[in-house]
């Protein structure tokens, strides 16, 4: 029978295995000899830590894994890791990002001791997010940091491999940057050898030059971060991760590509019987610009295929310059800005920048289905919906939603939903409105997202002295990314007293309820919402899969 | 999610080239799940084109409607009679869906699948692999029976393996 795990494990060099692209990444770590690994579940990332939770768990390859609180937790173990020369991997989606960075900055500047990867991967056309649609490219030239861009599982494999030779040979981190279409697609993977560091532990030694950022040295540590980001252009000008295909085509047309945008793009040719060479990038940080520029130099016209803003397309533009005047670039004013690279677009792009006669493909209109996600049969959270309804004037109080499987609360149903943001933001946004207003306002928070960052928004409504009802949604799982456990999850050993946390963080209006008692939750709901201090009702109830398993 | 692995281990069986796409998160909280396949002898997009499909296969009748984007006149429709109803809203009858379908292509097989099942099998859960032996055995995918079989077999877990076996045969015959 199939055993993914094993199929995971065991494949010997040489095998071929079809794998997602998020199982590609895993084995590409263990085929490196990670040693470290953390990271906070997100889709399109999630399968990265549920993998490796369970290869460890049940000792299928020694090493050491977590879930961490929040994503910059998760960096920061992995920097710990790092500087105690450990082989390192992190992972998170593009949201991720925003929380860690505060922390992947300096890391930059102090370097990778251990060679570290840092996995990001992005959601365009929001399939698994809500919030905004995130380019996380950015952060490649915000932080001086390299960024690899696969196109597809095998890539995914081979290019943690190469990231983490990187970090090896540079001492720096290096970003893997997916999306969805890559962490999610599969495809036959050609596999290599894993390798075991037989690192049982690490060590740390002391090294004030090398990890405190105190300045001025931090500002040499920049010289020296500028330093390691050019020598790797240069490395990116040779490395085969940047190649192309029909190089001996014609010379007058060329397409500069990256990730899906590069499968779709050879699509695209194939649809049109079109030849032309194609430059398919795998660095996006730093670019190989003389590899570029050789590119481009006996063009007439050139498209720079990628998804989301045009930061290549900016790039090659500023390049042209040096060495073409006259080439035409193309890009975003023929391809869409917003959403997933599709290879319809990328067709339509190409007929249009070229003049060539193509018929556009026309989708019959039918009747449109309104199927929208909703909360699990035998949610506990329905419990909570109900009281919440009966309790107040719906049209009179103000709802705050955030990430998880609450922010459903947002469609019908249930609509109780005023505004929608990042992690932890339901309780720091309804002070600011409370504060500004003073309309009466309830948030919602997830238990997992309490922890992730809710704890500094409900210190602050005390500090600064607001008055919101915070409902603490404790499922006692991380549920809406695949029931990954958590400081209080219903399988810990010890679990975080979320009750003593909030009354610890100053709250004196504080009651854990099973929503099963509505009557009793309906009067607590009524009851605090006429306090003039903040209130915490932690609505306890396990999710129906919490008790059962995790992830 | 499972159908898309038989299928490809089956095509990886025969050499071909495969690529596939597919959705987790939010789609699984009682949303539409849509899952692609291309494979032949060199792949490159996990994508299938708008109007490029060749077969939509979907389990359930209305969700039939969302491979729209995805079809033209020589796309075959294999479709699960089955109504999981959407909150709120009377289901499309078979004729709804049906007139539907047939702006788009004409190629449309409504197969009650989850009642065969249940009838012949006893559960209405294999349907999927019903459907899906029932579209290798009438060529709308190009891929060997035994092919499905040994993918079936390497799959489907051995508590769940007799079940599907039955479910092959029944569909091939």
């Amino acid at each position: 029978m199939f055993n993914f795990m094993e199929e995971l494990i065991s494949k010997k060099s040489g095998q071929k295995v079809i794998l997602l692209g998020n199982d590609a990444i895993v084995r590409g770590a263990l085929e490196s000899g990670v040693d470290f690994v953390a990271t906070y579940p997100g889709t399109p990332a999630s399968e990265i830590g549920n993998v490796f939770y369970r290869l460890f768990k049940e000792k299928k390859y020694k090493g050491y894994f977590e879930f961490s609180t929040n994503e910059k937790v998760a960096l920061e173990a992995g920097i710990g890791a790092s500087f105690s020369g450990l082989k390192t991997l992190v992972a998170m989606k593009n949201f991720g990002l925003n929380v860690c960075s505060d922390s992947l900055f300096p890391f930059v500047f102090t370097g990778a001791k251990g060679p570290t990867v840092i996995i990001i991967a992005d959601d365009p056309s929001c399939h698994s997010s809500a919030q905004s649609e995130e380019n996380s490219r950015f952060i490649g030239l915000a932080a001086h940091i390299p960024i690899l861009e696969p196109a597809d599982p095998q890539e995914c494999k081979d290019f943690v491999k190469e990231a983490f030779n990187l970090s090896e040979k540079y001492k720096i981190p290096v970003i893997v940057r997916t999306t969805t279409r890559v962490a999610h697609q599969k495809m036959p993977v050609v596999l290599g050898q894993i390798f075991k560091s037989g690192r049982a532990k690490g060590k740390f030694v002391k090294d004030f030059n090398r990890f405190v950022t105190l300045p001025p040295r931090v500002l040499e540590m920049k010289e020296e971060v500028l330093e390691k980001i050019k020598k790797i252009g240069q490395l990116a000008e040779k490395s085969n991760l940047n190649f192309i295909v029909n190089g001996s085509q014609n010379k007058k047309f060329g397409i500069i590509t990256s990730g899906v945008s590069y499968l779709n793009t050879m699509e695209a040719l194939n649809e049109l019987k079109l030849s032309a060479p194609v430059l398919k990038l795998g660095f996006f940080n730093p670019l190989p610009t003389e590899k570029i520029k050789k590119f481009i130099k006996p063009l007439k016209k050139v498209l720079v295929a990628e998804e989301l803003e045009p930061y290549l397309e900016r790039e090659v533009a500023r390049l042209a310059k040096e060495v073409n005047c006259q080439v035409i670039v193309a890009g975003k004013n023929l391809l869409p800005e917003t959403g997933e690279s599709k290879p319809e677009q990328i067709t339509l792009a190409l007929a249009k920048l070229l003049n060539l006669k193509y018929k556009e493909p026309k989708t019959v209109k039918v009747l449109k289905l309104k199927r929208s996600p909703q909360l699990c049969p035998g949610c506990p959270y329905w419990l909570v919906v109900a009281a919440v309804k009966k309790a107040v004037d719906v049209k009179k109080v103000i709802f705050g939603g955030e990430i998880g499987c609450y922010m459903l609360f947002g469609n019908s149903p249930i609509n109780l939903q005023d505004y929608l943001f990042s992690m932890g933001s339901s309780t720091g946004i309804g002070h600011g409105i409370k504060k500004a207003t003073g309309q009466k306002l309830i948030s919602f928070i997830g238990d997992s997202s309490f922890f992730h960052a809710g704890i500094p928004a409900l210190i602050n409504t005390v500090f600064n002295k607001s008055n919101p009802l915070v409902i603490i949604l404790n499922n006692e799982t991380t549920a809406m990314t695949g029931h990954q456990p958590h400081p209080a999850g219903a399988l810990q050993e010890s679990k975080v007293d979320i009750k003593a946390l909030v009354s610890a963080c100053g709250v004196k209006y504080v009651k854990t309820i099973d929503p099963i008692n509505q009557i009793e939750f309906i009067k607590t709901i009524k009851d605090f919402m006429a306090k003039d201090e903040v209130s915490v009702i932690i609505a306890k109830h396990p999710c129906l899969f919490a008790t059962k398993r995790n992830v | 999610m499972t159908l898309l692995q038989v299928v490809s281990e089956a095509a990886l069986l025969e050499g071909y080239d495969l690529k596939t796409s597919e959705l987790h998160g939010l789609s699984q909280r009682g949303g539409s799940v849509e899952v692609h396949i291309r494979f032949g002898r060199k792949i490159y997009s996990p994508l299938v084109s708008q109007g490029k499909a060749d077969l939509i296969l979907s389990l359930e009748r209305q969700e039939s409607l969302r491979g729209a984007y995805f079809a033209n006149p020589q796309t075959k429709f294999l479709v699960n009679s089955l109504v999981l109803p959407i909150a709120f809203t009377k289901p499309l009858s078979e004729k709804e869906v049906l007139a539907n379908l047939n702006k788009l292509s004409l190629n449309v097989d409504l197969v009650s699948a989850t009642d065969i099942c249940q009838k012949e099998i006893g559960t209405g859960v294999v349907a999927g692999i019903y459907l899906l032996t029932l579209a290798v055995s009438r060529k709308m995918i190009p891929l060997k029976n035994e092919s499905i079989l040994k993918a079936i077999k390497k799959i489907i877990p051995k508590r769940h393996l007799e079940l599907n076996l039955k479910t092959f045969n029944l569909a091939r015959s």
